[in-house]
């Protein structure tokens, strides 16, 4: 297990390697660039901060640059924040949109397993439409409608938690209970439905008939013999569906106004940031393929059958 | 011919000819959570296709005297005007168009390059499949926001028309590749029927034997994603609205009218409140929808 582990870290590095191309290809292929400007500026000028960025190089030579500049770590200068380095750029957002990501993935892990359990066991009755129709309205409402509504109750209406902004001091953590609140709601609402379907299935296997017909207490059945197999599905959608929110997420940041990487990334697309976006679709595939491979090794260790292949 | 092997089959996948069609039909009409939503559908469909030529407003006229009224019957402004001065009600009826044509434009273009990749892909199989699934695997690993913002700068303009072509095109080129999965998955399941062996002994050349015989089989778990995904598609507007890339003014969408409704929370609540609930209701509706189908179709979770 562990040299599948590594054969499938070594091939990610060629797979890096794609994506990284790929994506800068594409992102140079959109016209305009960091420099254009609403002002003309004097052309000379312009040539010389193309040429310091190596921008007026062809396409090829340019990635060669870039490339190499991966190699030792550095991921390049900003090209709108001119005193900064991406890495600088980066590890000051990162921390902040990771956190907020984790917080709600494992908040939507907890609540939406215990929901998705509680309705597969209740299948058909009141409590299973009541999960299921708060799964529902979970996917229809997106943050963008959740976020501000959340900020008028909480923080204008009744005054009870901070609506936006982050202070890493002493109460930091409560300026995070919002956002984390409002970017778990639709992940609660995919986690529960994913895991009544797994937990309906599971529960109408043979193994389980058989755990039954063995005699075992309910409770047993359910949380020894049921939970194991019907948490797998869960495994496979949270690894990448972590790094989708661990990227940062633009309407959160924005909404509560915190530092993350997700509202950079956005605003460095539209104003051709080439390093800075290049630099946060490498973290968020590096991110995918990382969580990938861990979901995949979760299986093999909850799945015994799944080990022969 | 082919119903008869097909319903013999050892496990009888989503559709089998005509009768499971049938079938199907009356298990999602005996839904009454999918009948409701299916009426709520037409009706939405209905006002957005007649609600512009039978409401009083029109959805670009600005009115300056009457600039961000609440709700009220002076002037029929029943859920008051924008900060523009242009009637909510209106607005709102033409946002709901543009949402579900979004919704179903972009669906069509995810269909058609997803089934064709993945029902290719699935069907020849060996290298060419590895090759194909792999540049797939590539493509998911790059941010959405990346793309769509890419794709609807590649080509800039400034006709509203064809901005919205452009999102309906940049959508769908991001999400035929979880349409493609499904179907390659699907089509592996099915290339070694017996009706595909009896295809290829009647002498079918492989594409004919893909679009004829493979993709109406697999028809039923793509009709049961494609409406799943419509709603998701309208987020993603919403989404590339809030960013500055969605419908260009002077129209509008569910999306649009959100996002410049949570701007003007505090001073005009009810430019957020109305398309917000629309959109709630469009979504629900689209999604129990979905939800029937695939207990129609698929019968095996209830």
């Amino acid at each position: 297990m562990l040299a599948q582990a590594v054969r499938r870290l070594l091939l990610a590095i060629p797979t890096l390697l794609v994506i990284v191309a790929a994506a800068f290809v594409l992102m140079h292929l959109a016209p305009g660039g960091p420099f254009t400007k609403e002002r003309q500026m004097p052309p000379e000028i312009e040539r010389r901060l193309l040429a310091e960025y190596n921008l007026d190089q062809p396409i090829h030579v340019q990635l060669g640059h870039y490339l190499a500049g991966l190699a030792r770590g550095d991921l390049g200068p900003s090209m709108t924040y001119k005193d900064k380095d991406v890495v600088d750029i980066i590890s000051e957002g990162a921390p902040t949109s990771a956190i907020l990501g984790l917080s709600a993935m494992v908040l939507a892990l907890f609540i939406g397993c215990s929901l998705g359990i509680l309705a597969a066991l209740r299948q058909n009755r009141s409590q299973d439409y009541l999960v299921m129709a708060f799964a529902i309205a979970g996917v229809c409402l997106p943050p963008l409608v959740v976020g501000p509504i959340m900020q008028l109750l909480f923080g204008v209406q009744w005054g009870i938690l901070p609506s936006q902004g982050l202070h890493r001091d002493e109460f930091g953590l409560v300026y995070l209970l919002l956002p984390v609140l409002t970017l778990s709601l639709p992940l609660i609402a995919i986690v529960s439905r994913l895991m009544r379907a797994s937990m309906i299935e599971a529960l109408r296997s043979n193994a389980i008939r058989t755990a039954r017909a063995k005699g075992l207490p309910e409770g047993r059945v359910i949380w020894r013999h049921a939970l194991p197999i019907a948490i797998l599905p869960i495994i496979s959608y949270a690894g990448p569906a972590l790094a989708g929110v661990m990227a940062g997420s633009f309407v959160i940041e924005t909404v509560f106004a915190l530092p993350g990487i997700g509202k950079q990334f956005v605003l460095a697309a539209q104003q051709r940031d080439y390093t800075l976006v290049m630099g946060v679709v490498l973290i968020y595939s590096f991110l995918i393929i990382l969580l990938n491979l861990g979901a995949d090794l979760m299986y093999r260790v909850l799945d015994p059958r799944s080990r022969t292949a | 011919m082919s119903d008869i092997l097909i319903d013999d089959a050892p496990q009888p996948l989503a559709i089998k000819g005509r009768s499971l069609w049938e079938d199907a039909r009356r298990r999602l009409m005996r839904n009454p959570a999918a009948v409701t939503s299916l009426y709520v559908v037409a009706i939405l469909v209905l006002i957005a296709i007649f609600g512009p030529f039978l409401w009083v407003h029109k959805y670009d006229t600005i009115f300056r005297d009457s600039v961000a009224v609440a709700p009220t019957f002076t002037n029929m402004h029943l859920l008051g005007t924008d900060t523009e001065g242009r009637d909510m009600v209106a607005r709102l009826i033409f946002g709901l168009g543009i949402s579900l044509l979004v919704g179903l434009a972009a669906t069509v273009v995810a269909l058609t390059i997803g089934v064709t990749y993945g029902a290719v892909a699935g069907f020849i199989g060996g290298w060419l499949d590895e090759g194909m699934m792999r540049f797939v695997d590539v493509l998911y690993s790059i941010p959405f926001v990346f793309f769509v913002i890419v794709l609807m700068t590649v080509v800039q303009t400034d006709s509203p028309v064809t901005n919205l072509m452009l999102i309906f095109m940049a959508i769908g080129a991001v999400e035929w590749l979880t349409m493609s999965r499904i179907v390659r998955g699907q089509t592996i399941a099915l290339r070694k029927k017996e009706f595909v062996e009896a295809a290829r002994a009647a002498g079918a050349k492989p594409l004919e034997i893909v679009f004829r015989h493979i993709v109406p089989n697999v028809l039923g778990p793509v009709v049961v994603f494609a409406t799943l995904n419509v709603p998701v598609i309208i987020l993603a507007e919403s989404f590339l609205s809030f960013i500055g890339l969605g419908v260009q003014e002077p129209l509008t969408s569910l999306g649009r009218l959100i996002s410049d409704g949570a701007r003007q929370m505090i001073n005009a609540p009810w430019m957020l409140m109305s398309p917000a609930v629309t959109m709630l209701v469009t979504l629900l509706a689209l999604n129990f929808l979905g939800d029937g189908l695939r207990d129609a179709l698929d019968p095996k979770e209830r």
